[in-house]
């Protein structure tokens, strides 16, 4: 059993906070993304986990069982890292055997643990060759297939397939996570691309500023984010906010009338540019559309909605010209509220 | 236009190949026909004047031995220094300076550093008195104590030229980028293992130019030892220096030079083969 249990982790690089309180808790063979923009602190938050870095407070648990204070190779992991560090003296094969040579496996183990990590990420045909002459992608393969092949209990990603071509990326991704959910590996894996977080990840942890500020399923999370920068962050287009005027604890769109989880003052309507429909002219909520872009599978609109920014997804049979006003159709099911004050979204209405 | 102009770059290097040509160069040819010649005729008189008189044998065996004690270590002494400064966080600057104070000194001062210690009358004896350790004074860096003066030498030549290697590894060990070492740290590899599999092949560049370094220096040592033992610890740049001026024999003190010369060319071929460099292993 190799759940994790990150609780309150802070860390401070002199003056400067990189971690403000990480609470975090993995299950046993779970597949967990930090999904997060840059700086954000999720190298970080991976390094304290592997015991390259010590947090300033908190705790970690690996399996039940404390393991701050642990040096890194007694908290039964592997890690691919952000740039790789693959050994530049030793052969691709030799980088890939290092954790089972340490282990002192025998040579029979050792090659069949690289051959099958080798053939999954598609580099047997560099074993003889060195590090050097290698690409990007190809020496971060070796970096993933080098801690795959120890069989790990808990597994430490950071941004592993950065530097693969899309096509690639994606066989990887899933080759990756066939692999990994059959062995039962716990994962974290660190990404700033979210559309990897979303196909690969049991649950995402959206990270930002240091802090955790949503843990859910895929869906959870694009469906109901928990804070403005959440619904910013996911999705293409990002979600839209548009605030809205409360009256007697409702807001009027068009001719219809949503309740909503505040009484007066303002609100924030966030919504998904893919979950509205046209709606007969005149009607519904009133998009005036600057731009409009037929992308083969949709159609992508740039304009404004009450003079606020959006961007929505229409289907590609519809069609709208540049500068036209159009009316939308919203799913109440389907819409976020927020608060004005925070950016914090009110829960879901069962 | 830029082609018009590929006489520039020879320009500005001409003064320094010039400046090297006649201050190394000419010399350089000077002394090997001075040191195979006889009264202008080619002639192996002073090679065989050289290689009879008493000092020669021991010279050689001393020279070797000061060397084979000095530099391993201090490439010990600097690897170890090294990895500890790179685990201190504040400080590291004046350590590293502190540290680095002998190569400020000349080796004659050092040698007349290590002389006020090691002398009748000097530090070592007057601690070892109060100690109670000695009744009286002892000679430590006679004829009579060649163990004794051997180990004074070894240790002056250690204290003054460690830091020339410490700057060389230092330098070495912070281009190995700390993701290697803390890959290593992940999958199981012990601080022992890390340092052999890890940091010592990756530092090979500079451990190759640190050994070619000083022990092409430990081959030329001379002024420590002459402060320290003068004719009583015979080394191959001090017979030179004798038969420069005390015999006023040029020919046999030239033949000592191209002697050394070509101990240390064939040391450093040695390195260059042994320690090899390979482009393609290096991150
Ligand atoms: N050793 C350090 N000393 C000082 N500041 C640091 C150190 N390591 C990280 N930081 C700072 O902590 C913050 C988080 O860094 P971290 O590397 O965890 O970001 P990240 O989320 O992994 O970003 P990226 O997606 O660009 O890799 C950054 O602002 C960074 O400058
Ligand atoms: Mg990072």
């Amino acid at each position: 059993m190799a759940n994790i249990v990150i609780d309150n982790i802070r860390k401070s690089f002199g003056a400067f906070e990189a971690l403000k309180g990480v609470s975090l808790t993995i299950n046993d063979g779970e597949f967990v993304s930090l999904l997060g923009p840059s700086g954000c602190g999720k190298t970080t938050l991976l390094r304290i986990i592997a015991g390259l870095e010590t947090a300033t407070s908190g705790d970690i648990s690996i399996g039940g069982r404390s393991v701050i204070g642990l040096p890194p190779k007694d908290r039964g992991l592997a890690m691919v890292f952000q740039n790789y560090a693959v050994f530049p003296h030793m052969t691709v094969y030799e980088n890939v055997a290092f954790g089972l040579r340490m282990q002192k496996a025998d040579d029979a183990r050792v090659r069949k643990q690289v051959e099958k990590a080798a053939g999954l990420l598609h580099i047997e045909p560099y074993l003889e060759r060195y590090p050097n002459k290698l690409s990007g992608g190809q020496r971060q393969r070796v970096a993933v297939a080098r801690a795959l092949a120890v069989e790990p209990a808990v597994l430490l990603m950071d941004e592993p397939l950065s530097n693969l071509d899309a096509l690639l990326r994606l066989e990887m991704r899933t080759e990756l996570k066939t692999v990994l959910q059959s062995a039962g590996t716990t994962t974290i894996y660190v990404t700033h691309d979210q559309t990897e977080a979303m196909g690969l990840s049991d649950r995402i942890a959206v990270v930002h500023d240091g802090r955790i500020e949503q843990v859910g399923t895929p869906v959870e999370i694009y469906n109901h984010p928990a804070t403005r920068f959440v619904g910013g962050f996911i999705g293409n287009p990002p979600m839209n906010f548009i605030t809205l005027p409360v009256r007697d604890g409702q807001v009027a769109i068009g001719q219809e009338r949503f309740s909503v989880p505040a009484s007066g003052g303002d609100i924030v309507l966030g919504l998904r540019g893919e979950t509205v429909e046209r709606a007969p002219a005149g009607q519904g909520l009133e998009m005036q559309v600057r731009v409009a872009e037929p992308m083969g599978s949709h159609l992508l609109l740039t304009g404004s909605i009450l003079s606020q920014p959006a961007r929505v997804i229409l289907p590609a049979t519809e069609t709208v010209m540049n500068g036209e006003t159009i009316g939308l159709t919203v799913d109440a099911k389907r819409v976020t509220w927020l608060s004005p004050e925070n950016g914090v979204s009110y829960p879901a209405a069962a | 236009m830029t082609q018009n102009r590929s006489w520039i770059p020879y320009l500005l290097i001409l003064p320094t190949v010039v400046f090297l040509g006649l201050l190394f160069i000419v010399p350089l040819v000077q002394t090997v026909w001075l040191a195979v010649s006889d009264n202008g005729v080619p002639s192996l008189a002073n090679m065989q004047t050289m290689v009879s008189d008493i000092n020669f044998g021991r010279s050689i065996l001393n020279t070797f031995l000061l060397t084979l004690a000095v530099v391993p270590i201090q490439i010990a002494m600097a690897l170890a220094m090294g990895t500890m400064v790179s685990k201190v966080n504040g400080g590291r600057e004046t350590i590293l300076w502190i540290w680095t104070i002998p190569l400020g000194i000349s080796d004659l001062a050092a040698g007349m550093v290590w002389l006020s210690i090691l002398q009748n009358t000097g530090y070592l004896n007057t601690l070892l008195f109060s100690m109670g350790l000695i009744e009286r004074q002892t000679a430590w860096l006679t004829y009579q104590t060649p163990v004794a003066l051997f180990i004074g030498i070894a240790i002056a030549e250690i204290w003054r030229g460690t830091a020339i290697v410490m700057i060389i590894i230092v330098a070495g060990l912070n281009q190995v980028p700390k993701e290697f070492k803390e890959a290593a740290e992940i999958f199981g590899a012990s601080p022992w293992t890390r340092f052999t599999r890890i940091t010592l092949p990756l530092i090979r560049p500079a451990l190759q130019s640190a050994l070619i370094l000083r022990t092409v220096l430990a081959f030329e040592v001379f002024a420590v030892v002459y402060a320290l033992g003068g004719r009583n610890f015979p080394v191959l740049v001090g017979e030179a220096y004798n038969w420069q001026n005390q015999n006023q024999n040029y020919g046999v003190a030239a033949a000592y030079a191209v002697l050394i010369m070509v101990i240390s060319l064939a040391a450093t071929l040695f390195y260059l083969k042994v320690v090899k460099v390979d482009p393609e292993r290096l991150p």
